[in-house]
């Protein structure tokens, strides 16, 4: 695998009695994209900042292209785009006129900017709404515009904070699809989010992180592979749910969770039961199940117990 | 893209980047033509409002005429207006995240308040000379040589632009576009406090204290009595309106020496 192009090694960062970090490791290999998961106030946010420059960590390091986000934070800001929870351009101001501006604020000539603003707009699809005031603009598209605005300089590594939070399912894929041009390109891509199907659909490797550290951390289908497959059964009589839930209890090794009235699903261990012998052990137990079925898990329920287990153990 | 190295080059960006805000300023004016014409109607409306409704009913202590003694207030309250301006857009950059884009850009750190604050000035300098047209119009006129004057617009311009980092560190401080506006009201009382509209001669005794000791009083003391219109203070008055020139002077050069370090350091370490 190639050498990592973002690292950060425990990264603390407090503010007040706040401990938003608390020893954060990540390490991102150049070329891929990494989604940090978390729920709200885990410190996602936080992090991103501390990457981009924009706020010193208490205690830790980090590295990106092998710059220190502290002492060389110029050549950093020179290789990072960002682009936060809000669409950060003028308002005021022509799609056009936006890029234009930060083309120039990135110290490229007047006719190299103006060239580059134009080829953005053209690439990105949003030529058509090139002159118009971004005030105007639907929430996708200034979405659009403000990502692509950290496109100008080509930036080695691009920091997405929850880039489609807010935004339709439309605009949602529409966002996706230049992310995966991007990275077609060979951008490395850190992206936070809270949507399991965005870090599903874009990540290579995931971080969850949970109070201020990394709890788990691997592509997407290892994460589901550690809590083990899912059998979900449907019961033909509801009345059946106790005694089908002692049943599966006593295979799985872990309380089933009852999903509606007449459905049940359980975690099943990583090694051992077949289909084949559920079915029976149900047959056995005099339980008629309307379905029995075996199935990865969602990122959801990876997600779920992880962030559960660590607020059993605190 | 050039990394910012040597002094030198850093003075150099610094300078282009603040350019390229100015800019950025007048591109959302062009924009927004009714943002010009609103800026070009208040100042005249200002004129006739209190030219001819106040000016019907109050008498100037020297005689004069009324237009006259107003022309100088009116001057010094859109001076004064810089702060507000100023605050409201560094408030909404901080609010909606642009601030945040420009220091994660390798891009000079000092360009973004001196691009506001620059742009400021501008914007200044237009609305100061449709004040002129306007108070030519009902029949102001400046009464001394070319030297003073020019004087008394340096003197606005001076202060306006001291006032405008005023704004830069309020805006700064609040990052919030909802306060920041509602803020903006409170500047015309303290702009009425003061000699602008009405001598203050009649005021209760600690009311004319804080109106003689506003910087707005001063400015519009200094302006009479460089344009020559009346009402400009002789006798036994407060110290800043025995001296208006030097109040003038001395309040821009604290604002600025406050008000620069305080600002550049927020701006730098926002989010810190």
């Amino acid at each position: 695998m190639a050498d990592p192009i973002v690292v950060a090694e425990g990264l603390h960062k407090s503010f007040g009695d706040t401990q938003a970090l608390r020893g954060l490791d990540l390490s991102v290999p150049r070329g891929t994209v990494c989604g940090v998961l978390g729920p709200n106030g885990a410190g996602k946010t936080t992090a991103v900042r501390i990457l981009a420059t924009l706020s010193d960590p208490d205690a830790g390091h980090a590295r990106i292209a092998g710059y220190d986000v502290v002492r060389d934070a110029g050549q950093v800001r020179a290789s990072i785009g960002l682009a936060g929870q809000y669409a950060a351009v003028d308002e005021k101001l022509t799609g056009r006129g936006n890029l234009r501006m930060f083309g120039r604020l990135y110290h490229l000539p007047r006719s190299q900017a103006h060239r580059r603003a134009d080829e953005l707009l053209e690439r990105f699809g949003l030529m058509d709404a090139a002159d118009r005031p971004v005030g105007g603009y639907s929430g996708g598209m200034r979405r659009r515009l403000d990502l692509i605005t950290c496109l100008i300089l080509r930036p080695e590594v691009l920091f997405l904070d929850e880039p489609t939070t807010g935004l339709d399912p439309r605009s949602r894929g529409e966002i996706w699809d230049s992310i995966r041009e991007l990275v077609a390109d060979g951008t490395t891509v850190l992206l936070t989010t809270q949507y399991l199907d965005e870090a599903d659909q874009l990540a290579d490797d995931i971080a969850v992180i949970d109070h201020g550290k990394v709890i788990a951390t691997g592509a997407p289908d290892e994460l589901k592979a550690t809590i083990g497959d899912r059998l979900d059964v449907v019961l033909e009589d509801p009345a059946a749910l106790a005694t089908a839930a002692a049943v599966l209890n006593t295979l799985a090794g872990t309380e089933p969770t009852t999903t509606d009235a007449d459905r049940l699903s359980v975690a099943l261990p990583a090694t051992g039961l077949r289909l084949a012998g559920i079915v029976r052990e149900l047959d056995r137990a005099g339980v008629a199940a309307a379905d029995v079925s075996l199935r990865r898990p969602t990122l959801d329920e990876v997600f779920l117990r992880l962030t559960d287990r660590k607020e059993s153990v605190r | 893209m050039t990394a910012l190295t040597s002094p030198l080059g850093r003075l150099r960006w610094t300078f282009a980047d603040g350019l390229t805000l100015v800019g950025r300023e007048l591109g959302r004016l062009r924009q927004e033509p009714g943002q010009i014409v609103a800026a070009l109607i208040f100042p005249a409306v200002m004129v006739v409002l209190f030219g001819y409704v106040f000016g019907s009913a109050i008498q100037v202590p020297d005689g004069g005429d009324y237009r006259e003694y107003l022309m100088p207030g009116l001057f010094a309250m859109v001076t004064f207006s810089a702060w507000l301006g100023v605050m409201t857009r560094v408030a909404a950059d901080a609010s909606r995240g642009v601030m945040d884009r420009f220091r994660s850009m390798p891009m000079a750190r000092l360009a973004v308040p001196f691009g506001q604050t620059g742009a400021d000035l501008l914007t200044g300098l237009l609305m100061l000379a449709i004040m002129v047209g306007a108070g030519l119009l009902v029949g102001w006129q400046p009464h001394r040589a070319l030297i003073p004057t020019a004087q008394a617009f340096l003197l606005m311009i001076v202060l306006r632009y001291a006032l405008s980092w005023v704004g830069v560190y309020v805006g700064l401080a609040v990052k919030n576009e909802q306060v920041a506006d509602a803020m903006v009201p409170l500047g015309l009382p303290f702009t009425m406090l003061s000699n602008a509209f009405v001598p203050t001669d009649g005021m209760p005794g600690w009311l004319r204290f804080l109106a003689d000791w506003n910087p707005v009083s001063a400015l519009t003391a200094a302006s009479r009595e460089l344009f020559g219109n009346p009402g400009a203070p002789s006798g036994n008055v407060a110290w800043p309106l025995a001296h208006p020139v030097t109040t003038v002077l001395l309040w821009s050069a604290a604002l600025l020496a406050i008000f620069i370090p305080l600002s550049l350091r927020a701006y730098m370490r926002r989010g810190r």
